[in-house]
Protein backbone atom coordinates (compact mmCIF):
# COMPACT_ATOMS: atom_id res chain seq x y z
CA UNK A 1 0.00 0.00 0.00
CA UNK A 2 1.30 3.42 -0.98
CA UNK A 3 0.34 6.56 0.86
CA UNK A 4 0.32 9.86 -1.01
CA UNK A 5 -0.34 13.04 0.96
CA UNK A 6 -1.70 16.11 -0.79
CA UNK A 7 -0.86 19.28 1.11
CA UNK A 8 -0.33 23.00 0.62
CA UNK A 9 0.80 25.88 2.77
CA UNK A 10 -1.82 28.23 1.49
CA UNK A 11 -5.47 27.29 1.70
CA UNK A 12 -7.69 27.28 -1.34
CA UNK A 13 -5.00 26.29 -3.83
CA UNK A 14 -6.94 23.26 -5.01
CA UNK A 15 -5.72 20.55 -2.65
CA UNK A 16 -9.08 18.87 -2.50
CA UNK A 17 -9.54 18.97 -6.29
CA UNK A 18 -6.11 17.40 -6.78
CA UNK A 19 -6.82 14.73 -4.14
CA UNK A 20 -10.10 13.80 -5.76
CA UNK A 21 -8.70 13.82 -9.30
CA UNK A 22 -5.70 11.76 -8.23
CA UNK A 23 -7.88 9.22 -6.43
CA UNK A 24 -10.15 8.91 -9.46
CA UNK A 25 -7.19 8.46 -11.80
CA UNK A 26 -5.68 5.80 -9.55
CA UNK A 27 -9.13 4.27 -9.09
CA UNK A 28 -9.28 3.28 -12.74
CA UNK A 29 -6.81 0.46 -12.13
CA UNK A 30 -6.48 0.19 -8.36
CA UNK A 31 -8.42 0.13 -5.14
CA UNK A 32 -8.07 3.53 -3.54
CA UNK A 33 -8.88 5.07 -0.21
CA UNK A 34 -9.13 8.82 0.34
CA UNK A 35 -8.57 10.01 3.88
CA UNK A 36 -9.67 13.59 4.41
CA UNK A 37 -7.43 14.80 7.23
CA UNK A 38 -8.78 18.35 7.08
CA UNK A 39 -11.07 17.62 10.02
CA UNK A 40 -11.70 21.32 10.70
CA UNK A 41 -13.21 21.81 7.27
CA UNK A 42 -13.52 18.51 5.42
CA UNK A 43 -14.54 19.04 1.78
CA UNK A 44 -13.76 15.85 -0.15
CA UNK A 45 -17.16 14.32 0.60
CA UNK A 46 -18.85 17.23 -1.19
CA UNK A 47 -17.58 15.69 -4.43
CA UNK A 48 -18.94 12.21 -3.73
CA UNK A 49 -22.58 11.33 -3.94
CA UNK A 50 -22.31 8.03 -2.11
CA UNK A 51 -24.13 7.36 1.14
CA UNK A 52 -22.65 6.84 4.58
CA UNK A 53 -21.52 3.33 5.38
CA UNK A 54 -20.37 3.90 8.92
CA UNK A 55 -20.29 6.72 11.43
CA UNK A 56 -18.76 6.72 14.87
CA UNK A 57 -17.76 9.10 17.60
CA UNK A 58 -14.19 10.19 18.11
CA UNK A 59 -13.46 10.51 21.80
CA UNK A 60 -10.57 11.63 23.95
CA UNK A 61 -9.71 11.18 27.61
CA UNK A 62 -10.85 13.75 30.13
CA UNK A 63 -10.45 13.75 33.92
CA UNK A 64 -13.80 12.68 35.33
CA UNK A 65 -13.38 13.89 38.89
CA UNK A 66 -15.34 12.19 41.62
CA UNK A 67 -16.29 14.81 44.25
CA UNK A 68 -16.85 12.07 46.84
CA UNK A 69 -13.21 11.03 46.68
CA UNK A 70 -11.49 14.36 45.94
CA UNK A 71 -9.67 15.95 48.87
CA UNK A 72 -8.94 19.21 47.00
CA UNK A 73 -5.22 18.88 47.52
CA UNK A 74 -4.38 20.67 44.27
CA UNK A 75 -1.91 18.08 43.02
CA UNK A 76 -3.68 17.66 39.66
CA UNK A 77 -3.51 21.39 38.98
CA UNK A 78 0.17 21.35 39.85
CA UNK A 79 1.08 18.67 37.29
CA UNK A 80 -1.20 19.93 34.52
CA UNK A 81 1.10 21.68 32.06
CA UNK A 82 -1.79 23.21 30.13
CA UNK A 83 -3.68 25.05 32.88
CA UNK A 84 -6.79 23.04 32.24
CA UNK A 85 -7.52 22.31 35.90
CA UNK A 86 -8.13 24.77 38.71
CA UNK A 87 -8.67 23.40 42.19
CA UNK A 88 -10.83 25.52 44.48
CA UNK A 89 -11.78 24.95 48.12
CA UNK A 90 -14.62 22.62 47.30
CA UNK A 91 -14.57 22.30 43.53
CA UNK A 92 -12.27 21.31 40.68
CA UNK A 93 -12.85 23.26 37.49
CA UNK A 94 -11.93 21.65 34.16
CA UNK A 95 -11.40 23.55 30.90
CA UNK A 96 -11.72 20.98 28.13
CA UNK A 97 -10.45 23.22 25.31
CA UNK A 98 -7.07 23.55 27.05
CA UNK A 99 -6.56 19.85 27.80
CA UNK A 100 -4.00 17.84 25.82
CA UNK A 101 -5.12 14.51 27.16
CA UNK A 102 -1.83 13.53 28.82
CA UNK A 103 -3.40 11.72 31.81
CA UNK A 104 -0.99 13.45 34.16
CA UNK A 105 -3.79 14.35 36.55
CA UNK A 106 -4.99 10.75 36.67
CA UNK A 107 -1.48 9.51 37.49
CA UNK A 108 -0.90 12.22 40.07
CA UNK A 109 -4.09 12.16 42.12
CA UNK A 110 -3.29 10.69 45.56
CA UNK A 111 -6.97 10.03 46.33
CA UNK A 112 -7.92 8.06 43.22
CA UNK A 113 -10.50 10.75 42.47
CA UNK A 114 -9.68 11.17 38.79
CA UNK A 115 -11.67 8.75 36.69
CA UNK A 116 -11.28 7.72 33.08
CA UNK A 117 -13.72 10.06 31.31
CA UNK A 118 -14.45 10.02 27.58
CA UNK A 119 -15.38 13.19 25.75
CA UNK A 120 -16.66 13.36 22.18
CA UNK A 121 -14.61 15.72 20.02
CA UNK A 122 -16.01 14.84 16.62
CA UNK A 123 -17.13 12.09 14.28
CA UNK A 124 -15.49 9.70 11.88
CA UNK A 125 -17.46 8.96 8.73
CA UNK A 126 -16.86 6.33 6.07
CA UNK A 127 -18.69 6.59 2.76
CA UNK A 128 -19.80 3.59 0.72
CA UNK A 129 -17.28 2.56 -1.87
CA UNK A 130 -17.94 3.99 -5.36
CA UNK A 131 -15.87 3.32 -8.47
CA UNK A 132 -13.24 1.57 -6.38
CA UNK A 133 -12.82 4.57 -4.06
CA UNK A 134 -13.53 4.61 -0.36
CA UNK A 135 -13.66 7.93 1.46
CA UNK A 136 -12.94 8.33 5.17
CA UNK A 137 -13.25 11.70 6.84
CA UNK A 138 -13.45 13.23 10.25
CA UNK A 139 -15.39 16.24 11.37
CA UNK A 140 -14.34 18.18 14.44
CA UNK A 141 -16.97 19.55 16.79
CA UNK A 142 -17.40 23.31 16.70
CA UNK A 143 -15.57 24.88 19.64
CA UNK A 144 -12.88 22.20 19.88
CA UNK A 145 -9.33 23.50 19.61
CA UNK A 146 -7.22 20.43 18.93
CA UNK A 147 -7.59 18.57 15.68
CA UNK A 148 -4.71 16.12 16.23
CA UNK A 149 -6.76 13.36 17.95
CA UNK A 150 -9.21 13.43 15.05
CA UNK A 151 -6.45 13.35 12.46
CA UNK A 152 -4.89 10.35 14.23
CA UNK A 153 -8.27 8.58 14.27
CA UNK A 154 -9.02 9.00 10.58
CA UNK A 155 -5.48 8.00 9.67
CA UNK A 156 -5.82 4.78 11.67
CA UNK A 157 -8.79 3.76 9.53
CA UNK A 158 -7.03 1.14 7.49
CA UNK A 159 -8.95 1.20 4.19
CA UNK A 160 -8.23 -2.54 4.09
CA UNK A 161 -7.20 -3.86 0.72
CA UNK A 162 -6.47 -0.46 -0.79
CA UNK A 163 -3.46 -0.22 -3.11
CA UNK A 164 -3.23 3.53 -2.66
CA UNK A 165 -4.24 5.92 0.07
CA UNK A 166 -4.61 9.58 -0.82
CA UNK A 167 -4.53 11.90 2.20
CA UNK A 168 -6.08 15.34 1.78
CA UNK A 169 -4.23 17.37 4.43
CA UNK A 170 -5.20 20.56 6.28
CA UNK A 171 -3.70 23.82 5.01
CA UNK A 172 -0.79 25.58 6.68
CA UNK A 173 2.47 24.23 7.97
CA UNK A 174 1.74 23.81 11.66
CA UNK A 175 1.12 20.67 13.71
CA UNK A 176 -2.15 19.56 12.01
CA UNK A 177 -0.47 19.52 8.60
CA UNK A 178 2.58 17.68 9.94
CA UNK A 179 0.45 15.13 11.80
CA UNK A 180 -1.44 14.42 8.56
CA UNK A 181 1.59 14.12 6.30
CA UNK A 182 3.67 12.01 8.70
CA UNK A 183 4.08 8.39 7.61
CA UNK A 184 3.24 8.92 3.95
CA UNK A 185 5.47 7.79 1.11
CA UNK A 186 5.17 10.89 -1.00
CA UNK A 187 3.86 14.42 -0.58
CA UNK A 188 2.29 16.45 -3.35
CA UNK A 189 2.37 20.17 -2.59
CA UNK A 190 -0.31 22.07 -4.46
CA UNK A 191 0.37 25.72 -5.11
CA UNK A 192 -0.57 28.58 -7.39
CA UNK A 193 1.75 30.95 -9.26
CA UNK A 194 1.14 34.01 -7.07
CA UNK A 195 3.41 35.58 -4.42
CA UNK A 196 1.05 34.13 -1.76
CA UNK A 197 1.29 30.67 -3.28
CA UNK A 198 5.08 30.78 -3.55
CA UNK A 199 5.66 32.05 -0.01
CA UNK A 200 3.40 29.44 1.57
CA UNK A 201 4.84 26.70 -0.64
CA UNK A 202 8.31 27.40 0.75
CA UNK A 203 7.08 27.12 4.34
CA UNK A 204 5.18 23.91 3.63
CA UNK A 205 8.16 22.41 1.79
CA UNK A 206 10.35 23.18 4.80
CA UNK A 207 7.93 21.40 7.14
CA UNK A 208 7.80 18.37 4.82
CA UNK A 209 11.57 18.45 4.36
CA UNK A 210 12.04 18.16 8.14
CA UNK A 211 10.14 14.86 7.98
CA UNK A 212 12.38 13.58 5.20
CA UNK A 213 9.55 12.60 2.87
CA UNK A 214 10.10 13.08 -0.90
CA UNK A 215 7.80 15.64 -2.45
CA UNK A 216 6.77 17.23 -5.71
CA UNK A 217 4.74 20.22 -6.82
CA UNK A 218 1.46 20.67 -8.65
CA UNK A 219 0.89 24.16 -10.05
CA UNK A 220 -2.79 24.96 -10.07
CA UNK A 221 -4.26 27.91 -12.00
CA UNK A 222 -1.11 27.74 -14.05
CA UNK A 223 -0.40 30.47 -16.55
CA UNK A 224 2.05 33.18 -17.53
CA UNK A 225 3.75 33.33 -14.14
CA UNK A 226 4.59 29.66 -13.59
CA UNK A 227 8.28 30.54 -13.71
CA UNK A 228 7.99 31.89 -10.13
CA UNK A 229 7.24 28.41 -8.89
CA UNK A 230 9.47 26.63 -11.41
CA UNK A 231 12.52 28.61 -10.37
CA UNK A 232 11.92 27.74 -6.74
CA UNK A 233 11.25 24.08 -7.59
CA UNK A 234 14.49 23.82 -9.55
CA UNK A 235 16.51 25.41 -6.75
CA UNK A 236 14.89 23.16 -4.14
CA UNK A 237 15.32 20.06 -6.32
CA UNK A 238 11.60 19.34 -6.35
CA UNK A 239 9.91 18.13 -9.55
CA UNK A 240 6.90 19.95 -10.99
CA UNK A 241 4.54 17.01 -11.44
CA UNK A 242 1.64 18.67 -13.13
CA UNK A 243 0.23 22.01 -14.19
CA UNK A 244 -3.49 22.64 -14.18
CA UNK A 245 -4.34 25.64 -16.35
CA UNK A 246 -6.49 28.38 -14.94
CA UNK A 247 -10.04 28.09 -16.16
CA UNK A 248 -13.14 29.91 -15.12
CA UNK A 249 -15.11 26.86 -16.24
CA UNK A 250 -13.21 24.67 -13.77
CA UNK A 251 -13.94 27.15 -10.96
CA UNK A 252 -17.61 27.17 -11.89
CA UNK A 253 -17.79 23.36 -11.97
CA UNK A 254 -16.01 23.21 -8.64
CA UNK A 255 -18.45 25.68 -7.13
CA UNK A 256 -21.24 23.23 -7.95
CA UNK A 257 -19.43 20.32 -6.32
CA UNK A 258 -18.15 18.76 -9.50
CA UNK A 259 -14.60 18.18 -10.60
CA UNK A 260 -14.46 17.44 -14.27
CA UNK A 261 -11.08 16.43 -15.57
CA UNK A 262 -12.59 15.90 -18.99
CA UNK A 263 -13.20 19.62 -19.25
CA UNK A 264 -9.54 19.94 -20.13
CA UNK A 265 -7.76 18.58 -23.07
CA UNK A 266 -5.54 15.83 -21.77
CA UNK A 267 -5.68 16.68 -18.04
CA UNK A 268 -7.09 13.26 -17.13
CA UNK A 269 -4.32 11.56 -19.09
CA UNK A 270 -1.65 13.69 -17.44
CA UNK A 271 -2.99 12.97 -13.97
CA UNK A 272 -2.95 9.25 -14.73
CA UNK A 273 0.63 9.57 -15.87
CA UNK A 274 1.56 11.48 -12.74
CA UNK A 275 -0.18 8.90 -10.53
CA UNK A 276 1.59 5.99 -12.17
CA UNK A 277 4.90 7.83 -11.91
CA UNK A 278 4.80 8.35 -8.15
CA UNK B 1 -11.48 50.84 19.56
CA UNK B 2 -13.24 48.14 17.58
CA UNK B 3 -11.47 44.91 16.77
CA UNK B 4 -12.47 43.34 13.47
CA UNK B 5 -11.30 39.83 12.71
CA UNK B 6 -11.36 38.65 9.10
CA UNK B 7 -11.73 34.88 8.75
CA UNK B 8 -13.00 32.45 6.15
CA UNK B 9 -12.93 28.84 7.32
CA UNK B 10 -11.82 27.75 3.87
CA UNK B 11 -8.55 29.13 2.55
CA UNK B 12 -8.20 30.94 -0.73
CA UNK B 13 -11.44 32.90 -0.57
CA UNK B 14 -9.57 36.23 -0.75
CA UNK B 15 -9.42 36.97 2.95
CA UNK B 16 -5.94 38.47 2.92
CA UNK B 17 -6.49 40.44 -0.30
CA UNK B 18 -9.58 42.06 1.20
CA UNK B 19 -7.98 42.68 4.61
CA UNK B 20 -5.04 44.43 2.96
CA UNK B 21 -7.34 46.49 0.75
CA UNK B 22 -9.34 47.64 3.76
CA UNK B 23 -6.16 48.44 5.68
CA UNK B 24 -4.81 50.53 2.80
CA UNK B 25 -7.75 52.90 3.16
CA UNK B 26 -6.38 54.09 6.52
CA UNK B 27 -3.43 56.26 7.45
CA UNK B 28 -2.68 55.22 10.98
CA UNK B 29 -4.23 51.83 11.59
CA UNK B 30 -2.93 48.80 13.45
CA UNK B 31 -3.23 45.59 11.46
CA UNK B 32 -2.37 42.14 12.74
CA UNK B 33 -1.72 38.93 10.84
CA UNK B 34 -2.89 36.02 12.97
CA UNK B 35 -2.30 33.41 10.27
CA UNK B 36 1.00 32.59 11.92
CA UNK B 37 1.89 29.34 10.17
CA UNK B 38 1.34 30.60 6.62
CA UNK B 39 1.14 34.39 6.84
CA UNK B 40 0.57 36.29 3.61
CA UNK B 41 -0.43 39.81 4.59
CA UNK B 42 3.21 40.96 4.55
CA UNK B 43 3.40 40.26 0.82
CA UNK B 44 0.95 43.09 0.15
CA UNK B 45 1.83 45.41 3.02
CA UNK B 46 5.64 45.03 2.89
CA UNK B 47 6.35 45.58 6.59
CA UNK B 48 9.64 47.00 7.79
CA UNK B 49 10.40 45.24 11.01
CA UNK B 50 11.20 47.50 13.95
CA UNK B 51 10.95 45.00 16.80
CA UNK B 52 11.27 41.23 16.94
CA UNK B 53 10.77 38.79 19.77
CA UNK B 54 11.49 35.08 20.02
CA UNK B 55 8.44 32.98 20.75
CA UNK B 56 8.69 30.10 23.19
CA UNK B 57 5.63 28.01 22.54
CA UNK B 58 5.89 25.27 25.04
CA UNK B 59 8.23 22.80 26.63
CA UNK B 60 10.09 19.84 25.29
CA UNK B 61 11.33 16.78 27.18
CA UNK B 62 15.04 15.99 26.97
CA UNK B 63 16.50 12.71 28.28
CA UNK B 64 19.89 12.89 29.94
CA UNK B 65 21.67 9.84 28.55
CA UNK B 66 24.02 9.24 31.47
CA UNK B 67 21.19 9.05 34.00
CA UNK B 68 18.72 6.99 31.95
CA UNK B 69 18.53 3.24 32.72
CA UNK B 70 16.19 2.52 29.81
CA UNK B 71 13.50 1.31 32.21
CA UNK B 72 10.75 2.13 29.72
CA UNK B 73 8.51 4.11 32.06
CA UNK B 74 8.50 7.29 29.94
CA UNK B 75 7.65 5.37 26.79
CA UNK B 76 4.81 3.60 28.53
CA UNK B 77 3.27 6.78 29.95
CA UNK B 78 3.65 9.18 27.03
CA UNK B 79 0.23 9.57 25.41
CA UNK B 80 1.69 11.13 22.27
CA UNK B 81 4.13 8.44 21.08
CA UNK B 82 6.96 10.91 21.45
CA UNK B 83 9.51 8.51 22.98
CA UNK B 84 11.20 6.17 20.50
CA UNK B 85 12.42 2.63 21.13
CA UNK B 86 15.94 3.96 21.49
CA UNK B 87 14.73 6.55 24.03
CA UNK B 88 14.98 9.57 21.82
CA UNK B 89 12.30 12.22 22.15
CA UNK B 90 10.70 13.21 18.88
CA UNK B 91 10.50 16.99 19.19
CA UNK B 92 7.68 17.07 16.65
CA UNK B 93 5.43 14.79 18.69
CA UNK B 94 6.28 15.89 22.24
CA UNK B 95 3.50 18.08 23.60
CA UNK B 96 5.52 19.13 26.62
CA UNK B 97 3.09 17.71 29.15
CA UNK B 98 5.93 16.77 31.49
CA UNK B 99 4.38 13.45 32.53
CA UNK B 100 7.51 11.50 31.58
CA UNK B 101 9.61 13.92 33.61
CA UNK B 102 7.98 13.62 37.01
CA UNK B 103 7.48 9.87 36.60
CA UNK B 104 11.05 8.99 35.63
CA UNK B 105 12.52 6.99 38.54
CA UNK B 106 16.01 8.26 37.73
CA UNK B 107 15.04 11.92 37.33
CA UNK B 108 16.72 11.69 33.94
CA UNK B 109 14.27 13.91 32.06
CA UNK B 110 14.51 17.67 31.90
CA UNK B 111 11.86 19.95 30.47
CA UNK B 112 13.33 22.74 28.35
CA UNK B 113 11.77 25.78 26.70
CA UNK B 114 11.20 25.27 23.03
CA UNK B 115 11.67 28.14 20.59
CA UNK B 116 8.92 27.80 18.05
CA UNK B 117 8.72 31.09 16.21
CA UNK B 118 9.09 34.83 16.23
CA UNK B 119 6.75 37.79 16.47
CA UNK B 120 7.28 41.22 14.92
CA UNK B 121 6.15 44.81 15.10
CA UNK B 122 6.62 46.63 11.81
CA UNK B 123 5.95 49.86 10.03
CA UNK B 124 3.66 49.68 6.99
CA UNK B 125 2.28 52.27 4.53
CA UNK B 126 -1.02 52.46 6.40
CA UNK B 127 0.30 52.40 9.96
CA UNK B 128 1.68 49.59 12.08
CA UNK B 129 1.57 45.86 11.60
CA UNK B 130 1.96 43.11 14.17
CA UNK B 131 2.78 39.71 12.74
CA UNK B 132 4.58 36.47 13.47
CA UNK B 133 6.01 33.36 11.96
CA UNK B 134 5.67 29.94 13.53
CA UNK B 135 8.59 27.64 12.77
CA UNK B 136 7.47 25.09 10.18
CA UNK B 137 5.76 22.09 11.74
CA UNK B 138 5.50 23.61 15.22
CA UNK B 139 2.52 23.57 17.53
CA UNK B 140 1.09 26.15 19.90
CA UNK B 141 -0.01 28.43 17.09
CA UNK B 142 -2.92 29.51 19.32
CA UNK B 143 -0.50 30.84 21.88
CA UNK B 144 1.44 32.79 19.26
CA UNK B 145 -1.83 34.21 17.92
CA UNK B 146 -2.71 35.36 21.44
CA UNK B 147 0.66 37.08 21.70
CA UNK B 148 0.22 38.87 18.36
CA UNK B 149 -3.22 40.04 19.43
CA UNK B 150 -2.01 41.28 22.79
CA UNK B 151 0.66 43.42 21.15
CA UNK B 152 -1.70 44.70 18.47
CA UNK B 153 -4.27 45.70 21.06
CA UNK B 154 -1.76 47.58 23.15
CA UNK B 155 -0.60 49.50 20.07
CA UNK B 156 -4.10 50.19 18.79
CA UNK B 157 -5.19 51.63 22.13
CA UNK B 158 -3.14 54.76 21.45
CA UNK B 159 -4.14 55.29 17.83
CA UNK B 160 -6.38 57.71 16.04
CA UNK B 161 -8.12 55.09 13.91
CA UNK B 162 -11.01 53.44 15.65
CA UNK B 163 -10.34 50.03 14.12
CA UNK B 164 -7.96 47.18 14.81
CA UNK B 165 -7.98 44.98 11.74
CA UNK B 166 -6.93 41.35 12.12
CA UNK B 167 -6.28 38.87 9.32
CA UNK B 168 -7.26 35.54 10.83
CA UNK B 169 -6.12 31.97 10.22
CA UNK B 170 -8.03 29.33 8.22
CA UNK B 171 -9.96 26.49 9.82
CA UNK B 172 -11.92 26.40 13.07
CA UNK B 173 -9.30 25.08 15.51
CA UNK B 174 -7.02 26.55 18.14
CA UNK B 175 -5.57 29.50 16.18
CA UNK B 176 -9.07 30.60 15.12
CA UNK B 177 -10.39 30.28 18.65
CA UNK B 178 -7.44 32.32 19.92
CA UNK B 179 -8.13 34.96 17.23
CA UNK B 180 -11.78 35.25 18.24
CA UNK B 181 -10.85 36.10 21.84
CA UNK B 182 -11.87 39.73 22.39
CA UNK B 183 -12.92 40.41 18.77
CA UNK B 184 -15.91 42.72 18.32
CA UNK B 185 -16.86 41.46 14.87
CA UNK B 186 -15.94 38.40 12.84
CA UNK B 187 -15.94 39.43 9.20
CA UNK B 188 -16.24 36.24 7.19
CA UNK B 189 -15.06 36.20 3.60
CA UNK B 190 -16.72 33.40 1.67
CA UNK B 191 -17.09 32.35 -1.94
CA UNK B 192 -20.11 30.74 -3.58
CA UNK B 193 -18.66 27.26 -3.98
CA UNK B 194 -20.08 24.20 -2.26
CA UNK B 195 -17.01 23.96 -0.06
CA UNK B 196 -16.95 27.70 0.58
CA UNK B 197 -20.52 27.56 1.87
CA UNK B 198 -19.88 24.44 3.95
CA UNK B 199 -16.85 26.04 5.59
CA UNK B 200 -18.61 29.38 6.08
CA UNK B 201 -21.39 27.70 8.03
CA UNK B 202 -18.86 26.02 10.29
CA UNK B 203 -16.87 29.16 10.96
CA UNK B 204 -20.08 31.12 11.67
CA UNK B 205 -20.96 28.47 14.23
CA UNK B 206 -17.55 28.78 15.87
CA UNK B 207 -17.78 32.59 16.02
CA UNK B 208 -21.26 32.42 17.51
CA UNK B 209 -20.15 29.70 19.93
CA UNK B 210 -17.66 32.21 21.31
CA UNK B 211 -20.29 34.97 21.15
CA UNK B 212 -18.62 37.09 18.48
CA UNK B 213 -21.12 38.78 16.10
CA UNK B 214 -20.71 37.85 12.44
CA UNK B 215 -20.85 39.76 9.15
CA UNK B 216 -20.14 38.37 5.70
CA UNK B 217 -18.48 39.41 2.46
CA UNK B 218 -19.24 37.25 -0.58
CA UNK B 219 -16.18 37.25 -2.80
CA UNK B 220 -16.19 36.09 -6.45
CA UNK B 221 -19.99 36.17 -6.16
CA UNK B 222 -20.48 35.90 -9.92
CA UNK B 223 -18.67 32.54 -10.18
CA UNK B 224 -21.95 30.92 -9.21
CA UNK B 225 -24.95 33.21 -8.82
CA UNK B 226 -27.26 30.39 -7.76
CA UNK B 227 -25.02 29.58 -4.83
CA UNK B 228 -24.66 33.29 -4.03
CA UNK B 229 -28.44 33.48 -3.83
CA UNK B 230 -28.43 30.53 -1.47
CA UNK B 231 -25.81 32.13 0.75
CA UNK B 232 -27.88 35.30 0.96
CA UNK B 233 -31.01 33.38 1.86
CA UNK B 234 -29.15 31.39 4.47
CA UNK B 235 -27.66 34.53 6.03
CA UNK B 236 -31.00 36.27 6.06
CA UNK B 237 -32.45 33.38 8.00
CA UNK B 238 -29.65 33.64 10.53
CA UNK B 239 -30.00 37.43 10.60
CA UNK B 240 -26.45 37.98 9.44
CA UNK B 241 -25.63 41.10 7.46
CA UNK B 242 -23.89 40.89 4.06
CA UNK B 243 -21.40 43.76 4.04
CA UNK B 244 -20.68 43.48 0.36
CA UNK B 245 -20.36 41.33 -2.74
CA UNK B 246 -17.23 41.45 -4.86
CA UNK B 247 -17.06 40.01 -8.39
CA UNK B 248 -14.38 37.71 -9.71
CA UNK B 249 -11.85 40.08 -11.26
CA UNK B 250 -8.41 39.77 -12.81
CA UNK B 251 -7.70 43.22 -11.35
CA UNK B 252 -6.89 41.80 -7.93
CA UNK B 253 -4.28 39.61 -9.50
CA UNK B 254 -2.76 42.47 -11.47
CA UNK B 255 -2.55 44.51 -8.25
CA UNK B 256 -0.95 41.61 -6.38
CA UNK B 257 1.68 41.35 -9.13
CA UNK B 258 2.82 44.84 -8.13
CA UNK B 259 2.42 44.08 -4.41
CA UNK B 260 -0.35 46.66 -4.20
CA UNK B 261 -3.86 46.47 -2.86
CA UNK B 262 -6.69 47.05 -5.27
CA UNK B 263 -7.30 50.52 -3.79
CA UNK B 264 -3.70 51.52 -4.35
CA UNK B 265 -3.52 49.93 -7.79
CA UNK B 266 -6.58 51.58 -9.29
CA UNK B 267 -8.47 53.68 -6.71
CA UNK B 268 -11.11 54.66 -9.21
CA UNK B 269 -12.14 51.17 -10.31
CA UNK B 270 -15.44 49.56 -9.41
CA UNK B 271 -13.78 46.92 -7.22
CA UNK B 272 -11.93 49.56 -5.18
CA UNK B 273 -15.18 51.46 -4.67
CA UNK B 274 -16.78 48.28 -3.35
CA UNK B 275 -14.02 47.91 -0.80
CA UNK B 276 -14.59 51.52 0.28
CA UNK B 277 -18.28 50.84 0.74
CA UNK B 278 -17.48 47.77 2.81
CA UNK B 279 -15.18 49.88 4.98
CA UNK B 280 -17.97 52.38 5.65
CA UNK B 281 -20.45 49.66 6.57
CA UNK B 282 -17.85 47.89 8.67
CA UNK B 283 -17.17 51.06 10.68
CA UNK B 284 -20.75 52.16 11.12
CA UNK B 285 -21.63 48.75 12.50
CA UNK B 286 -25.12 49.38 11.18
CA UNK B 287 -27.36 46.39 11.43
CA UNK B 288 -28.98 45.96 8.04
CA UNK B 289 -32.04 44.47 9.64
S1 LIG C 1 -5.34 15.60 42.78
FE1 LIG C 1 -7.15 14.39 43.09
S2 LIG C 1 -7.72 14.82 45.17
FE2 LIG C 1 -6.27 16.36 44.64
S3 LIG C 1 -7.54 18.05 43.92
FE3 LIG C 1 -7.02 16.86 42.13
S4 LIG C 1 -8.69 15.42 41.91
FE4 LIG C 1 -8.83 16.24 43.94
S1 LIG D 1 -5.16 15.13 31.04
FE1 LIG D 1 -3.31 16.37 31.21
S2 LIG D 1 -3.89 18.31 30.26
FE2 LIG D 1 -5.77 17.22 30.66
S3 LIG D 1 -6.41 17.96 32.63
FE3 LIG D 1 -5.22 16.13 33.02
S4 LIG D 1 -3.17 16.87 33.37
FE4 LIG D 1 -4.26 18.55 32.42
S1 LIG E 1 11.71 6.80 32.55
FE1 LIG E 1 13.69 7.76 32.86
S2 LIG E 1 15.08 6.09 33.25
FE2 LIG E 1 13.24 5.19 32.41
S3 LIG E 1 13.65 5.07 30.24
FE3 LIG E 1 12.64 6.99 30.54
S4 LIG E 1 14.27 8.46 30.85
FE4 LIG E 1 15.17 6.46 31.07
S1 LIG F 1 6.67 15.65 27.88
FE1 LIG F 1 4.77 14.51 27.56
S2 LIG F 1 4.61 14.40 25.36
FE2 LIG F 1 6.71 14.95 25.78
S3 LIG F 1 7.76 13.01 25.82
FE3 LIG F 1 7.19 13.48 27.91
S4 LIG F 1 5.25 12.43 28.19
FE4 LIG F 1 5.61 12.53 26.00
Amino acid sequence: MKKIAVASGKGGTGKTSVSVMLARALGENHRVGIIDCDVENPNCHLFFGSGIEEKRDIEVFFPDINPEKCVYCGRCQEVCAFNSLIVLKDKVMFFPEMCHPCRGCLLACPAGAVGEGKRKVGELIILKETDGIRLVYGIMNVGEARSIPLIDSVKKESCAGADYIVLDCPPGAACPMVASVKGSDYVILVTEPTPFGLYDLKIAAEAVGKLGIPSGIVINRSGARDHMIEEYAAAAGMPVLLKIPFSRKFAEDYSRGSINTRAFEGLGVRINKMAEGL
Amino acid sequence: MKEILVISGKGGTGKTTITAALASLYRDIVVADCDVDAPDLHILLKPEITERETFYGGKLAVIERDKCTKCGKCRELCQFDAVSGSYDIDAGSCEGCGVCGWNCPEKAIKMVQKKSGESYISGVRCGTMVHALLDPGEENSGKLVAEVKKKAKALAAGRSSAILLVDGPPGIGCPVIASLGGADTALIVTEPSKSGIHDMERVINVAEHFKVPVKVIINKFDINRVNTGEIEKYLEKRKIEVLGKIPFSEKFDSALKQAKTINEFDPGCAEAKMVEEIKIRMESGSQAR
